[in-house]
């Protein structure tokens, strides 16, 4: 059976770092000059070398987004059923230890905020929670799906790794995406930041993709959470799982994340700063990379980044956000996991992304493709 | 360079070589020889009794050289998979190399027998190198049933056409999990190099050595060729710099970040 660990366990941090770090502006030239850019292109594109080619970089990862996506942006909304959570994460707003009213939301909660989602327009949704494996597990999501069926076109998940057979059940019901983020390939500090529950087991988290690979699902999203180490060496990560997933699950689609630690009640500054020079940078080098990612930009960055930056490379964006369970309509009030940033309405983005000159997709899945 | 591993086999030379239209015994041979390469495919139907091949036989089984049957003739898994276990036997390997092509006048293969052979092929213990199109999804099919290699064309065989699927040969290459062995059309020793450049583990070549005017010194050429193709792979090939990057004057994409 494939495992992305016994490739992992063959690179080291460090040397990575120094790689990326002694990377020459030619390297940066060659890197852009490569019609199929390899993994070694890919440090040098986000290493500090090549923020003299950031404009460059940019025309790159536009024309190359642009051939293969069009100017279309794909909508979703992320949907949170619950807050409650039996990890320690200590950037997060959810963490056990966070005294936060908890909340997992009842099917007929569900349904209401199922309701006002679509009301927005919105025809792909993301289900999210945190980990709370007696209450909030296999059968909520079972009972989760069952409810939605029909109301949306698409549904993904953002919840805690699961098993294989359980992805397996998820699928059958209709589930079309999984994103699990390492949030850091970093094992020290991953256990540093994760120090309680079952999020500390860092290897099941590292091959949750695999499991979801050979459950067979139609795409996985993979990410780490910039601000908790150095992002050169966590942005590699991601492009070493992504060019591993992609050889062994031929048949699924990928889509990248890249959330910036966000501030939230009581939270960590993060480790490592990223500016948004730096952010476009990344952005532009996944997509250089990979000509086929999707990229996703989400309501975490602020207004004015994300008017430019959706012309970058992107592919598929959040607007109007709701980031506590129930946000949207049952209980607005309850606490978010993390401040959003670029508040505008679902409709506000949507008429930004059309005076851009891009179109705006709502619905790109058939509820019919599920049961082929 | 670094070795080609291929099952439990590692190969210095990754210029595979054909023994069929050679003109004379002694001259194949001596091709075979000055090319380097350790792994050279035998149409099993060209395999005669023990006593008349006495001589080709014991030359191929040199101890540098690996002895590859082929299927060659077969028109379907059911042929296919009996001509395997009679190749086993005959030639005492357990490497095949697949052919089906159903087709006699441009032996395209046939990728629906191909695939199922290969699976139960697999299953009966074989290393299997299966001669395929420069299909990409068909290529990730057969790695999926266990095959050793995969061989996509370059062009019709026997037609010294080079590599007409170049395109698709780098998608395959791209994603590929096992070794990709170009076989069927490479008809110059640049058309050989081109292919290692761009990634290939390995090419076939039979009739551009066989045919040529002087076979010896054409084997030469590819074995050269093969190896600078490969070091220039490994080396990471610059690129195309005509249109080498300038500073921009403006930055209409990120002035925003400025301001």
């Amino acid at each position: 059976m494939s495992s992305f660990k016994d490739l992992f366990d063959q690179y080291s941090w460090k040397e990575l770092k120094e790689e990326i770090c002694s990377k020459s502006e030619n390297d940066v030239i060659a890197a852009l000059n490569n019609r199929k850019p390899s993994l070694d292109d890919f440090k040098a594109l986000v290493s500090p070398a090549a923020s003299a080619f950031l404009e460059d970089i940019a025309q790159l990862s536009q024309k190359l987004t642009r051939q293969r996506f069009g100017d279309s942006i794909q909508m979703f909304a992320p949907m949170y059923l619950s807050n409650e959570c039996q990890n320690i994460c200590t950037y997060c707003g959810f963490s056990l230890g966070n005294k936060i009213k908890r909340k997992t939301l009842l099917p007929s909660e569900i349904m209401q905020e199922a309701e006002t989602i679509t009301r927005l327009g919105f025809r792909h949704v993301l289900l999210v929670t945190g980990e709370a494996n007696h209450t909030v597990a296999i059968d909520y999501f079972k009972e989760a799906l069952k409810l939605l069926k029909g109301r949306f076109d698409n549904v993904s998940m953002e919840v805690q790794p699961l098993e294989e057979e359980e992805y397996r059940e998820l699928i059958e019901l209709g589930l079309h995406s999984v994103l699990v983020y390492q949030e850091t390939y970093h094992q020290e500090d991953y256990k540093k930041h994760h120090p309680k529950g079952k999020k500390s087991n860092f290897y099941y988290r590292l091959d949750t993709p695999d499991r979801l690979g050979r459950a067979g699902i139609h795409k996985m999203g993979l990410g780490a959470l910039i601000g908790l180490e150095d992002w050169r060496i966590d942005s590699f990560f991601v492009a070493l799982h992504l060019q591993y997933l992609e050889r062994t699950y031929w048949q699924t689609k990928y889509t990248i994340s890249f959330p910036r630690l966000r501030p939230f009640s009581g939270g960590l500054e993060p480790k490592v700063a990223m500016s948004d020079r730096e952010l476009v940078q990344l952005i532009c080098a996944y997509r250089i990379f990979n000509q086929e990612v999707e990229l996703s930009l989400s309501t975490r960055e602020s207004e004015m980044f994300r008017n430019h930056a959706m012309k970058l490379g992107v592919t598929s964006m959040s607007a109007g956000s709701k980031t506590n369970p129930g946000g949207y309509s049952v209980d607005p009030q309850s606490l978010e996991q993390f401040e959003i940033s670029d508040e505008r309405t679902p409709q506000q983005i949507a008429e930004m992304i059309k005076n851009n000159g891009y179109q705006p997709v709502w619905k790109d899945w058939d509820l019919s493709l599920n049961h082929v | 360079m670094s070795t080609l591993k291929i099952a439990d086999k590692c190969f210095k030379s990754r210029l595979f070589t054909g023994t069929g239209k050679f003109g004379d015994h002694r001259i194949m041979q001596e091709a075979l020889e000055v090319s380097g390469s350790e792994l050279v495919t035998v149409a099993l139907k060209r395999v005669e009794s023990k006593e008349q091949d006495e001589q080709i036989i014991n030359f191929l089984n040199a101890d540098h050289i690996n002895l590859l049957p082929n299927t060659s003739g077969v028109r379907n898994a059911k042929e296919a998979v009996f001509a395997a276990e009679l190749a086993r036997e005959a030639l005492e390997t357990n490497w095949i190399k697949l052919e089906i092509h159903p087709d006699p006048k441009y032996l395209m293969p046939d990728p629906v027998e191909t695939l199922i052979a290969t699976e139960e092929l697999v299953k009966k213990g074989f290393v299997v190198m299966p001669y395929i199109h420069a299909d990409p999804v068909l290529c990730k099919r057969l790695e999926e049933v266990g095959s050793a290699v995969v061989m996509p064309l370059g062009s019709p065989i026997g037609s010294n056409k080079g590599l007409k699927t170049i395109d698709f040969l780098e998608i395959i290459i791209d994603q590929s999990n096992v070794p990709v062995v170009v076989d069927a059309g490479i008809g110059s020793p640049s058309d050989a190099s081109k292919a290692m450049e761009i990634g290939a583990d390995a090419v076939l070549v039979n009739t551009a050595i066989a045919i040529a005017n002087n076979p010896v010194e054409m084997a030469r050429a590819f074995d050269l060729s093969v190896k600078a193709g490969r070091m220039a792979f490994e080396a990471g090939l610059g690129n195309n710099q005509s249109d080498e990057l300038k500073a921009h004057a403006s930055s209409p994409l990120t002035a925003f970040l400025d301001e």
